[in-house]
């Protein structure tokens, strides 16, 4: 892979940040994040796309970044656990895992918050069914995910006008 | 004491750097001039090494090598026994057995390395199942292929069977179970002869890491320091392999000069490290027409992979366990764990018992059947008692009321009404409902003399800016010890929550507070806690700085004057055994532990009689635990450990090919998605412990034990399917339900 290929110039915008780093054309964006940009909140579970610990928001899809190569995120905008929070205030997702207790060992965490602002943002009121469907593609093994559901409905409670509509 | 914290729900104290990003694993930290580790591993299950030949077209030096001959003190994982190497030098014993080591500082270059390195291998005949191990079709271990056995004996089985009017014999079975924590394995390590070895790691024992790197350097216990990082869970898995993934790292960090950083992708996690004891178990049962039990005698087996590890001990807790919380004057446990070809088996969240307890559990609604007896019925029947004792003879002295656990198990699932619509609706419906449950318990702390011998010890330590901090090996792997410690020893002091600091474990600077298992942290550790923090309350109350009943103000001016005029602030508890608890290990009788959780848990099924999945649809988890420390973290606990179990009663199979796990991904071995998981109900009873802190009792553990032998009685209640083994996976399911025939109709 060394040999084969040379790095090139990958410009992205990260957490409203412009960057450029110098990276393998098909390096896992997981490990530019990781490695050269060191955001190191961004989790690597599996490096198959099963697990969604490496869950980033790229142009506002959410992503598993341990299978997009590098060469897409050129241009890109990202946005990773570590761009959730303003200064030291929490989203309302973060606050509602906080409280909630939905995060245990803490591995999958910034990767379920990801997946939870992409399925707010889809949908701001979901049903039992949705926040399971959007969240299925984290894994957990320590929280059974009842305190995660539970979290997602707080957040939404309170973000939005109305409660979810639960069923 | 003012219970200011404790049975609240607190914030939990490392909560905000999890939520942000923050939080630091061991493969988030960098150290400039870094090299990368590698493991190269036997491809075989067993045989003898005859040469290394390291390929063409690999720039060999730069790389350390390290093999076997590098080892500078003894080539041995040191735990119970002495078997298990480090690397493998003569004798290869399992598939992914490591043999040599690699460090580069380019990682692509060096997987390029990893697979140029042949092991060439004389093979020598293997074994990979309980049957041939038992049957001795190798000799791989000892003369009889057995680790370890216990023989539990109560009253007089043999001669009881004359009491019996039915007698009920059975065989269940387990199958290996992966812990899946999201964090893979990984250590950092330096090494070189003048600073010693020190360790950063994703852990859960860290004295056990300690003692393993002793003995493979044979340096001096000072010169080893081992700090945990933070951990993404462990579930037992991180308890024993860590060892093994230090001592890898260390040996390349000795031998380069550099600091080295091994990292287990998934792949390689699932298939190198352990995973839970399958297990064989076979039930004798004899009961009068009445429905008591006068027998059981009980035949118990655990395959142990290829080195010895801890499944002694695992057998133990299994062994203990294997009889349940039911009244028998006449009970025998024979138990062995037994060697094969495989990796070896090693902790895993229930550490034993839960492999006993679906035998049992499923065993004995197999005699309620053949009484005609309701399964809860039956159960009734025999439910222990205080003033009656378990199979190791242990008399139960306190209040064990599980038929009022059943009652509200059965109110809170609506079980009676459900099992009558189930019956009504099932004929004819191609997705068939059940309901289903189990009762058991489980023992919390180490077995029998096990606390004794640890002698665990924590220390507390005051700044002069009144921050108090707890110094113990325990580690926090998601289940609470930095919040549960925070709760118990700020409430002892009467100072708030955040004034609690939690030491981050390093053997350089904390006590052996003992491992981070068997539910043990909260009930036995956060009592050592309790009483280190009112002993440097009593410290300061008795320099005449404080009076006690003090404000958090006045405490923070004691501890600056205490520190100013008379040096350090410390405190420091060890174990004291309570009162009366006497075992022996030779007769395997006494009390086995100090107390035990007591559960009845209810699930409900939904099965599919076309494409023969099970679903769980319902769960309700009922359990005694001592008072609740901490109401979000406790039903977390219950809820991760449900899940867990789901997984292992209806999805998580491992797929065994001569040793290997064939299905070493998280696509193909499937653990329970958000999807898949019904709603789980937790409640809790509470009977003060007098023994814990305020009354607490170990609760880790329990929720694995339940589930799987309740789900499968509900299968059985849904379609009439006798399953005796799990996973049910459908492949069993459609097994079992095409040999009986009534499914269909």
């Amino acid at each position: 892979m060394t040999e084969t290929f040379n790095r090139i110039g990958i410009s992205c915008n990260v957490n409203g940040e412009q960057r450029r780093v110098q990276a393998f054309p098909m390096e896992r964006l997981l490990e530019v994040l990781r490695e050269e940009m060191r955001l190191t909140g961004t989790k690597e579970g599996c490096g198959e796309g099963e697990c969604g610990a490496c869950a980033v928001l790229m142009n506002g899809a959410i992503v598993n970044s341990c299978l997009v190569p590098a060469i897409e995120a050129d241009g890109a905008d990202i946005r990773t656990i570590e761009g959730m929070a303003r200064g030291e205030q929490l989203n309302a997702v973060q606050e509602a895992f906080l409280a909630c207790g939905g995060a245990q060992c803490g591995i999958c965490t910034p990767g379920m918050v990801i997946a939870s602002v992409a399925l707010l943002e889809r949908h701001p009121h979901p049903t039992d069914a949705e926040i399971r469907e959007g969240l299925a593609g984290n894994l957990c093994r320590c929280t059974g995910y009842q305190k995660i559901f539970a979290a997602v409905v707080r957040a939404c409670e309170s973000s939005g006008d109305k409660k979810p509509v639960r069923q | 004491m003012e219970e200011k914290f404790f049975g609240h729900s607190v914030l939990r104290k490392e909560g905000r750097e999890k939520v942000t990003g923050r939080a630091r694993y061991v493969d988030d930290l960098a150290f400039p001039e870094m090299l990368h580790g590698v493991t190269v591993r036997s491809s075989i299950a067993r045989g003898r090494i005859r040469g290394i030949h390291f390929g063409d077209g690999i720039p060999w030096s730069e790389f350390t090598v390290v093999t076997a001959a590098d080892i500078p003190g003894k080539n041995e994982i040191a735990l119970i026994e002495h078997d298990q190497p480090c690397l493998a030098a003569e004798f290869i014993n399992h598939p992914e057995e490591a043999i040599v080591l690699l460090a580069h500082a380019d990682r692509y270059l060096l997987e390029d390395a990893r697979r140029a390195v042949q092991i060439d291998v004389e093979p020598l005949p293997a074994i990979f199942s309980i049957e041939d191990s038992i049957a001795k079709r190798a000799v791989i271990f000892g003369e009889d292929n057995v680790f370890k056995s216990y023989h539990v004996e109560k009253g007089n089985v043999d001669a009881a069977w004359a009491q019996a009017d039915i007698i009920v014999e059975r065989e269940y079975r387990t199958g290996a179970q992966e812990q899946l924590y999201i964090e893979n394995q990984g250590m950092i390590a330096t090494a070189n002869p003048t600073d010693g070895v020190t360790i950063w790691g994703s852990l859960q024992c860290p004295y056990y890491v300690h003692k393993a790197l002793v003995t493979l350097f044979g340096l001096p216990a000072e010169k080893i320091r081992v700090i945990q990082a933070e951990t993404g869970g462990g579930f037992g898995g991180k308890e024993e392999y860590p060892s093994m993934i230090a001592g890898h790292a260390a040996l390349l960090a000795w031998k380069s000069g550099k600091r080295v950083k091994i990292i287990y992708d998934r792949a390689e996690d699932m298939a190198a490290t352990t995973k839970r004891h399958p297990s064989r178990t076979r039930h004798r049962t004899g009961v009068t027409r009445d429905g008591k039990l006068v027998a059981m005698d009980i035949d118990f087996v655990i395959d142990g992979g290829a080195y010895a590890t801890l499944s002694s001990v695992v057998l133990s807790r299994g062994t203990i366990h294997a009889a349940g919380p039911y009244f028998c004057p006449n009970v025998r446990v024979q138990s062995r764990a037994v060697a094969t070809n495989a990796p070896p088996h090693g902790a895993f969240r229930g550490f034993g018992a839960p492999q006993g307890i679906f035998a049992l559990e499923r065993h004995l609604d197999q005699v309620a059947r053949a009484l005609n007896l309701t399964p809860e019925e039956f159960r009734r029947r025999n439910f222990i008692r205080k003033g009656q004792t378990t199979a190791t003879g242990q008399l139960i002295q306190e209040e064990v009321n599980f038929n009022a656990l059943l009652d509200r198990a059965f109110r809170e699932s609506g079980y009676h009404a459900k099992r009558e619509r189930f019956a009504r609706e099932n004929p004819g419906a191609t997705i068939k409902r059940g309901i289903g449950f189990s009762s058991f318990m489980h023992g919390a702390g180490f077995t029998g003399s096990g606390e004794v011998y640890l002698a665990s010890v924590v220390e507390l330590e005051a700044t002069r800016e009144g921050i108090v901090r707890v110094l113990a090996a325990s580690t926090e792997i998601g289940q609470g010890t930095n919040t549960v410690f925070s709760q118990i020893a700020a409430d002892a002091l009467g100072i708030g929550y955040d004034r609690i600091e939690i030491a981050q474990p390093d053997t350089g600077a904390v006590p052996n507070s003992g491992p981070t298992v068997a539910s043990r942290t909260a009930m036995v550790v956060g009592n050592l806690v309790e009483t280190a923090a009112l002993g440097l309350k009593r410290t300061l109350v008795d320099s005449g700085l404080l009076c006690d009943a003090c404000t958090e103000d006045e405490f923070v001016r004691a501890c600056r004057r205490y520190i100013e005029t008379r040096g350090p602030l410390r405190s420091r508890s060890q174990y004291e055994p309570p009162p009366g608890l006497l075992w022996d290990d030779a007769t395997y009788k006494g009390d086995a532990y100090g107390t035990y959780a007591w559960a009845v848990y209810v699930a409900e099924v939904a099965v599919d009689t076309v494409t023969f999945e099970a679903r769980v649809t319902d769960f309700v988890a009922v359990q005694e635990v001592g008072k609740v420390i901490h109401p979000v973290l406790a039903a977390g606990q219950i809820e991760g450990g449900v899940a867990q179990a789901i997984g292992m009663a209806l999805y998580e199979n491992v797929v065994w090919r001569e040793g290997r796990m064939a299905n070493g991904q998280m696509t193909n071995y499937i653990m329970p998605t958000a999807a898949d998981i019904p709603p789980i109900r937790v409640f809790f009873e509470e009977q003060p412990y007098p023994f814990g802190p305020h009354g607490a009792k170990g609760i880790g553990e329990l929720p694995m034990d339940g589930p799987a032998p309740a789900i499968v009685n509900a299968i059985e209640n849904a379609t009439g399917i006798c399953v005796r083994e799990i996973p049910a996976t459908p492949e069993v399911l459609m097994e079992a339900m095409t040999e009986e025939v009534g499914i269909f109709d």
